[in-house]
């Protein structure tokens, strides 16, 4: 199972962010954990400085606004 | 060159609704009419043309450029690259310890955060097509020098002291992206995306912007301004920089309300002054910044700014006497 981290300190567009992962991994029948990290010493440890940021399995694969629907897909797919 | 919103705005206002040119809600539904059309054509333009040649640079890339350099260097860079790198407030927090991080000067790093909200090329572009480039000009120049005197007289008072402690202590990591993705497909979808992004956030601020502009210019006589805000009146400086602090929109938002000041008569120096107080300080924008400033850097920062923002002022009314 894949575990998606979210990046931000609580702005609307991390919420966002992480309800439209879980939406596309719903919707291609995958389960995956969605965990949002808030702790800003967490956060600038995987280097990002632009909220929301988005790593999934450790690697970062997003930083500085929201992902679009179809990037979100092709991570929960791939 | 923008003559045709001023076309459209005359058909709709005066010929499809009937209303008078010479009555006051004819003139503020023409306001509001020719500057949503203008202003709202002008950002989705701006945006996507920057998006699609990814101009734009991340915060993280400023970082990288700014840090290490000698501070004739870093000053006006960090003003410029502020005024051209879209960052949404609720960054404001990770890129402030992100700067310091990579040993950027506080200073340096509050000339960014100060020049970033006030200036940006929507913003200027709209101002230009509204008031001309030369006052649209003459904003940057001021803006840029708030921003490198600010930060120089906050590293002169080494207020290192009123940084919160856990800021210092905050290791970053090494951030591996993926490359950009630069065919033709990626940037229209990119430009797209950010068109969508940055609409979505400002519209209602220029949207609130140009409504106010609409009811100034329509509904307050010329006379008002005179006594109020003349350059003879030596308050009314001060009190436009006073109503601008609590108050937050986008810089873009404020241009319309720019424009009908202007319009009424009320002096540049003044004007401008009150744009750059509500783009650049603001109550929720403290609120994000007391977590990582403490209290006392928090109001020597906004005195620093409310005492530059009325030179700038009494400079400029001055200068266009």
């Amino acid at each position: 199972m894949k575990t998606f981290k979210v990046l931000g300190s609580g702005c609307k567009n991390c919420a966002n962010t992480a309800d439209l992962i879980a939406l596309k991994a719903k919707a291609a029948g995958v389960e995956v954990e969605i965990i949002k990290i808030t702790d800003m010493g967490e956060i600038m440890g995987y280097g990002v400085m632009s909220t929301p940021g988005v790593v999934i399995d450790e690697a970062l694969v997003h930083a500085g606004g929201m992902p679009s629907p179809a990037q979100v897909e092709d991570w929960v797919k791939a | 060159m923008f003559a045709i919103f001023t076309k459209l705005a005359d058909w709709l206002a005066y010929d499809l609704f009937g209303l008078s040119p010479d009555t006051r809600l004819g003139e503020a539904v023409h306001f509001f009419i020719e500057d949503t059309t203008k202003i709202f054509f002008l950002l989705a333009l701006i945006v996507f043309a920057i998006g699609f040649f990814r101009a734009l640079l991340t915060p993280e890339r400023v970082r990288k450029v700014v840090a290490g350099r000698p501070r004739y260097v870093s000053y006006p860079m960090a003003v410029g690259l502020g005024a051209v790198t879209p960052f949404c407030s609720c960054s404001s927090v990770p890129l402030f310890i992100g700067f310091l991080e990579a040993r950027i000067p506080l200073g340096v790093t509050m000339a960014f955060l100060i020049a970033s909200p006030m200036i940006n090329e929507v913003a200027v572009v709209v101002l230009a097509a509204t008031i001309g480039w030369k006052y649209a000009m003459l904003y940057v120049v001021a803006g840029l020098t708030v921003g490198i005197v600010g930060g120089l007289i906050i590293e002169a008072l080494k207020l290192e002291k009123w940084v919160e402690d856990y800021v210092w202590k905050i290791k970053m990591g090494e951030a591996a992206l993926q490359k950009a993705n630069t065919s033709f497909k990626a940037r229209i979808d990119y430009a797209m995306e950010q068109v969508k992004d940055i609409m979505g956030r400002i519209w209602i601020y220029v949207l609130v912007g140009i409504a106010i502009g609409a009811l100034l210019h329509g509904f307050v006589p010329e006379s008002f301004f005179l006594k109020y805000a003349s350059a003879d009146n030596p308050f009314a400086v001060p009190a436009a920089v006073l109503t601008g602090i609590p108050l937050y929109s986008n810089a873009t938002g404020v241009v319309p309300i720019v424009e009908a000041l202007l319009a009424k008569g009320v002096p540049l120096g003044t004007v401008l002054a009150l744009m750059m107080s509500v783009a650049a300080i603001s109550l929720p924008e403290m609120i994000i910044l007391r977590k990582v400033l403490k209290p006392q850097l928090i109001a020597t920062f906004t005195g620093i700014l409310f005492v530059a923002f009325i030179t700038v002022g009494y400079l400029f009314n001055a200068l266009t006497v």
